[in-house]
């Protein structure tokens, strides 16, 4: 993706996409990386608008309460400080031991006046640590150098992201280190327009920038679906047998070792990871249970596929299974004839893997797919959470009536006000569910915290547990009160316990806080997005009232509950 | 290269460029002939003019070119 082709993406019809508010303020030149941001998010399907603060105005337009940036009320602010910037104040300073800590505390003001006027995200662009060689090698030695500075000064603002929480590094010198500094920046557009990124590096930063907006607005990667033969390992394990595959210390087994060690590490993140083989299944298992140096087991593995069937049925069937979008599977095959019978499936990523194995990881690694916009405990559960879904879904095999099936499982919810160590996960949750959301209104952290304290709300998180496990934090709802109604601000559900009753618990829990609160009805409202038809029906399939207005009514006086096999 | 080679390529770059089919650039093309080229599409032209020719301009050259001309005179000395 080059520059040109991204400007002139800025110019084609973006009416249907979803739109999303950015301001960009830099202390250089931002016009050409402004033009990157809109035509790399309409690549993604993202229809950006953008204000672009003009040359330097970071503190004027942060400091004054009638800014254009506070009048824009952008989802999120962008800040683009360069390291040219950086040295010119550098030079300036006298303490220059402190320089790192003073200009991270400068950098924190901006971020805290943001969050004091608006509800935004903060994108903060990171520095190229690059070194001005007055030292040489000793420079790493002396803490006044201007290298030890930016380097201290990037750790800083790590330090920062991890404290504020709604503000996510956009990582400027990744990409530099990555394209290498003769080719990210360009000295003489730095010397004639204070551009301090060359023409190819723009892309690369768009294309970072944009990824940390799609994980914000619920768009990321979540599942590995993965062949065996060849990607995992070396050799065909239906024709070279346990003894005979490449992994390990055999052939060229270190290559697949260190696949395999990513991945498991992707899935310790909280990304699936599925298998789609054409084998026998037993013998597609076999190395996952009895080779001594496969890396990744059978509980790595949430969703196991092995059978004669074409692939590109297999995956449909793994995504229906889990229950997540098209969009967020990655596909990886050797075999090109596998990879373009799946590209034939809108949405999912299939990448080109290069025919050397030993080239797979880097080449992966360098795609840079798996961006996020949160981590929490439940990340690392999640593998757990969809095997023991599998098991329910043989249970339910097992039953003839749905009612004895459910009845079965000896379902548990719990039902709770939020709480400070749930805020993680409810906000991820408000990021991340896609189906199962009424309105899809995204919050941070930050905004889950103020709104559990806010008297003008009420708030609940669901818990589910079953004879199989833990769901864990499973639905989120944040009821508004509005005079003698309360209105359904968000209602979102994970897909994975769909359809068991949990929706029906959960209405009949809203109408029955309404009551104890003297509340005459309770309103509900769906909002259509592309991706949550699943819910258009619901209100009015748990016996609310169609309004007309995409919103439903339940009176609480001579409401009937439902018949659920949930206790709490 | 020949310099109606260079004017060719040329002209390929300013259609891509200023996303305008029609465009021919001539000798004497500046700045005022063309609606779009401002000082920012400036710098995208250089940076295409670049990579197509494989050649970089000073930063002399980048602001003190008059017209299209004075610009194939230095990808006829460079490149």
């Amino acid at each position: 993706m080059d520059f040109l082709q991204l400007k002139k993406n800025c110019k084609k019809d973006m009416s249907a996409l979803p739109r999303y508010k950015a301001a960009l303020l830099g202390d250089c030149a931002t016009q050409h990386l402004a033009t990157a941001l809109k035509g790399y998010a309409y690549e993604e399907g993202i229809a950006l608008e953008l204000f672009d603060a003009d040359y330097n105005q970071i503190e004027a337009q942060t400091l004054d309460p009638a800014s254009e940036l506070y009048a824009f009320a952008p989802q999120a602010v962008i800040f683009c400080l360069c390291t040219e910037k950086l040295y010119e104040a550098y030079c300036e300073c006298e303490d220059r031991a402190n320089f790192a800590a003073s200009t991270h505390e400068r950098i924190r003001g901006y971020w805290e006046r943001v969050n004091a006027r608006l509800h935004a995200s903060v994108l903060q662009f990171t520095f190229a640590e690059t070194d001005d060689n007055v030292f040489g090698n000793y420079a790493l030695k002396e803490e006044t150098s201007f290298y030890c500075q930016v380097k201290k000064l990037n750790c800083l603002l790590s330090d920062g992201f991890r404290a504020v929480k709604n503000v996510y590094p956009v990582d400027t010198d990744g990409v530099c280190r990555r394209m290498g500094l003769e080719r990210f920046r360009d000295p003489k557009l730095y010397a004639i327009a204070k551009m301090p990124f060359s023409m190819e590096a723009l892309p690369r930063l768009a294309f970072e920038a944009v990824s940390v907006v799609k994980a914000l607005i619920g768009r990321f990667k979540k599942c590995v679906i993965l062949d065996l033969d060849n990607t995992l390992w070396g050799g065909v394990i239906g024709d070279d047998g346990l003894e005979g595959i490449q992994i390990g210390e055999l052939g060229q087994g270190h290559a697949f070792s260190e696949l395999q060690r990513w991945l498991k590490e992707l899935r310790k993140r909280g990304v699936i990871l599925c298998v789609c083989s054409k084998n026998n299944e037993d013998t597609a298992k076999e190395p996952f249970e009895k080779h001594p140096e496969m890396v990744l087991r059978m509980e790595d593995i949430s969703l196991f596929v092995a059978n004669w069937e074409d692939k590109a049925s297999n995956v449909r069937y793994i995504q229906k299974t889990i229950n997540i979008g098209m969009d967020s599977i990655v596909f990886l095959d050797d075999n090109p004839f596998e990879r373009n019978l799946v590209r034939t499936i809108e949405g999912i990523t299939v990448p080109e893997l290069p025919a050397d194995p030993a080239e797979y990881l880097s080449y992966l690694q360098g795609l840079d797919l798996f961006e996020t916009a949160s981590f929490s405990a439940a990340d690392r559960d999640r593998t757990a959470q969809y095997r023991a879904e599998v098991g329910r879904i043989r249970l339910q095999e097992q039953f003839t009536s749905f009612d004895d099936y459910l009845r079965g499982l000896e379902m548990v919810a719990t039902v709770r006000p939020f709480e400070p160590f749930q805020y993680p996960r409810i906000a991820q949750l408000t990021q991340r569910s896609n189906q199962f959301n009424l309105r899809t209104v995204r919050y941070t952290e930050a905004e889950i915290e103020q709104i559990a304290s806010d008297d003008r709300y009420i708030t609940r998180y669901f818990m589910l547990k079953d004879k199989f496990g833990e769901h864990g934090l499973i639905s989120v709802v944040i009821l508004e009160k509005r005079e003698r109604e309360l209105f359904v601000h968000e209602w979102l559900m994970s897909c994975r316990v769909l359809k068991r009753g949990m929706e029906e618990f959960i209405a009949d829990k809203i109408v029955e806080i309404a009551k104890e609160n003297g509340f005459e009805a309770v309103i509900g409202e769906y909002l259509r997005t592309p991706k949550n038809a699943m819910v258009e029906k619901l209100y009015e399939r748990l016996g609310f009232a169609d309004r007309g207005d995409n919103t439903f009514v339940a009176e609480t006086a001579g409401y009937v509950g439902h018949k659920t096999y949930i206790k709490e | 290269m020949e310099r109606n080679e260079i004017f060719e390529k040329l002209n390929e770059i300013f259609r891509d460029v200023f996303d305008d089919e029609s465009l021919t650039v001539t000798e004497e093309t500046s700045a005022a002939d063309i609606e779009d080229w401002d000082s920012l599409t400036h710098i995208t032209l250089i940076s295409e003019v670049e990579d197509a020719f494989d050649m970089k301009f000073s930063m002399k050259e980048v602001v003190g070119m008059k017209n299209v001309g004075e610009m194939a005179d230095i990808i006829e000395r460079e490149a």
